[in-house]
This record gives C-alpha cells, structure tokens and sequence, in this order.
C-alpha cells in the first residue's frame, strides 16, 4: 500500500446498477483508491442509491444452466460491503445515500456502512478534498 | 473566481419525478447552501431556458399530477437567486430556439469560449 | 495556466454530442493547459484504428500537446490490443487514473 497523508477524493455518482460501466469504473477507481491509502466520499444521487440495497439477491442463469451457487456472482451491495471492509478507518471510505431520492424510490434498506445525507453533504466534502469528480448520467 | 460551474445537458427526464429536473434542483440546493455556483445550460437543456414550458395536464389512471415541473421558472429563479445562468448559444441556434424565446437574467455564451469559462471557475461538474 | 483531466465515456457512435468535449480539450489546450484526455468504458472505441473520422485521430493531430490516453480494462474489455490504437494514445491504468485525480490543483471533469 502507498501511503499518501490525507489525500481524500470525493466522488458523485447518478447510475443505477447495471445500466451502464460507470458503475464499474467508479467501483475500480474506489477499490484502487482504497488501496493507494486515500480517503474516498462517494455521494449517490438518484438511482445510484440502489447500489447499496441489502436485499440484493443472487439467481440461478438459465442460458448458462447454472444456479446461484454456481453461478456466485456478487451484487453491487456486496462489491461495496468488499470496499467498506478496506475503508473502516485509515483510509476511509464514506458514502452517503440522498435521502430525498431513497424515500422516492423505497430504497431505504441498506447494507452496514452508507449512511442518509444531502447535497450539502457533498458541497462540504468538496470544500474538504482533494478533489472532487462529478459523474453524471449519460 | 467563482467556485462551482455546474453543467446541465440531460433534459427532460424527470416529469414525474418531485425535484422536476435533479441536476437544476441539485444546483439550486448548492446555492441555497451559499456554493459560489454558475449554470451552463448546454447540449438539450438550453431549452430549459425557453419560456412558456407546460408540462401540465398529466393524469395516470385516477392520479394527478397536481405539480407540474416548471422548468422555464426554475431557471429564472435560479438566475434571480444570484447564479449566473450561461446557455450555449450554437446550441440554442441548432434547435431553432430565438433569443428573444428565453427567460430573463440569462447569459449566452459561444462554444468557443467554454473553455475560457472552465478556466474562470475553480471546479467543473459536469452531470 | 491550469492542469485539467478530462475524462470521455462517452463514444460518437452512440453520442452524436461527444465531439464537444474532444472541442473543449482542444480549446483548452489552445488556451495553454495542461490536458489528459482520458477514455474510458465506450469511450475507448473510436481509439481503434479504422474507425471512421475518429475524433481521437483528430484531436491527437489538431492537438498534439493533449496527452490522450486509454483505460486499460476498457481495451481489454472490447478485444482492442495495443497493435490496434491509434498512434499517440497510451495505456493507462485505473491507478493511473487515481494518481491523477488526487493531484492537488488537478480540474478532472467526466463526460
């Protein structure tokens, strides 16, 4: 691991799961992030809050003919329980859910690890980082 | 130097969605919160600077749409809050859309010079 | 002058609006900054040789102090080996992509 003082990089994010490869891209950029021992905020607007539900589940593939366990493919959620178990404390990864867009969607049930804000939680992150990265939906 | 140039250029996607358009709403909030902020209307969504905007009249079975979005007067108040709202105006001629077709307290601004407004700004987020 | 990482996912096949930030990174290169242009995800297609009026092939050639590079997963992902980029785009990886965004000062914008 590098060791990099406080850098800390701050990231929003507006994809809801498996519609596009931004999901994956900014998956890759927090796990290499973590690793690099920078901080990362991850705010999720939007359909992005559906990223972190609990209730995630794995299913069989019926073009491959395998079922779940087979198939152990891991949900979003459980990508993101992966980085939280590397971003507990030096460095920490903290994501914060829009609440006004999880109450719209009944998407409130999440893992251990994001918690409920707001757009200011993302203005003070930004005044606070390094940098921030905007990623919008296409 | 101003601190956040916030880019809008989805448009039209949240009808039925209470914040009417996120991004607008999201830019507002920042500003609420006292963000130095900036609007650049570009690529659709500089017909989010057109007056006369109805999206009312939407009914689902039984249910109402009782609060219609009113993008047009967003984007006013947006203006009028003290964000500088900037719309491209190439994209604007594109669609076919007249200057005198936008609301008030709008900046227009060429395709040429959005670099030097990137310049002018601290942080560009581009949504 | 400052130091920007503009970040493509997007490809004009898809995108008829991409070539506007291939503009922006051209114009602020022109205006003497520091640019990386970064493909990433769909955004990596028009870096294959062959492709119609690549708009890689033009901003390397209207622009040549532009750094352009290419996500490496995302090469990999779409079959386009090195021996198939357009001349002037480099490999990068995604702690590439990191190292430069926690640069201090660095203006990194997503499209």
């Amino acid at each position: 691991m590098t060791t990099s003082g406080s850098r800390t990089l701050t990231m929003a994010l507006m994809d809801a799961p498996y519609e596009t490869g931004t999901t994956t891209t900014v998956l890759r950029i927090v796990d290499a992030a973590l690793r690099k021992g920078i901080n990362v905020n991850v705010f999720a607007y939007e359909g992005a809050v559906s990223l972190t539900l609990k209730g995630q589940a794995a299913h069989p593939n019926p073009v491959k003919g395998t079922n779940a366990e087979d198939q152990d493919h891991p949900s979003s959620a459980k990508f993101i329980s992966a980085l939280f178990e590397k971003g507990q404390e030096a460095p920490k990864l903290d994501w914060v859910n829009c609440g006004l867009c999880v109450d719209e969607r009944a998407a409130g049930d999440w893992i251990d690890g994001p918690r409920r804000g707001g757009p200011g939680d993302l203005l003070k992150w930004s005044n606070e980082s390094t940098n921030t990265l905007v990623i919008g939906a296409h | 130097m101003p601190g956040i140039l916030s880019i809008v250029e989805r448009a039209y996607h949240g009808t039925i969605e209470e914040q009417d358009d996120t991004i607008l709403w999201i830019s507002h909030m920042f500003k609420n919160a006292g963000a130095d902020l900036s609007v650049l209307l570009r690529s659709n969504a500089v017909n989010y600077a057109v007056k006369g905007q109805d999206a009312s009249g939407l009914s689902f079975g039984d249910v109402k749409l009782s609060v219609p979005p009113k993008i047009d007067d967003d984007v006013e108040a947006l203006a009028s809050s003290g964000a500088k709202v900037y719309v491209v105006e190439e994209d604007l001629k594109d669609r076919g859309i007249g200057n005198d077709e936008l609301v008030s307290g709008i900046s227009l601004v060429k395709r040429s010079a959005l670099a030097g407004l990137f310049d002018q700004h601290d942080a560009v987020w581009q949504w | 002058m400052a130091n920007y990482l503009l970040v493509e996912s997007r490809d004009p096949f898809e995108y008829g609006d991409s070539s506007y930030f291939y503009q922006v990174a051209q114009d602020l290169a022109g205006a003497g900054n520091s640019v990386t242009f970064c493909l990433v995800q769909n955004g990596v297609i028009p870096a294959r040789k062959g492709v119609k009026d690549s708009p890689v092939e033009k901003l390397i050639k209207d622009a040549p102090s532009v750094k352009v590079l290419a996500d490496d997963f995302s090469l990999r992902e779409r079959a386009i080996s090195a021996d198939k980029l357009v001349a002037g785009v480099s490999q990068a990886s995604v702690d590439d992509l990191v190292d430069m965004l926690v640069t201090s000062g660095t203006k990194a914008i997503w499209h």
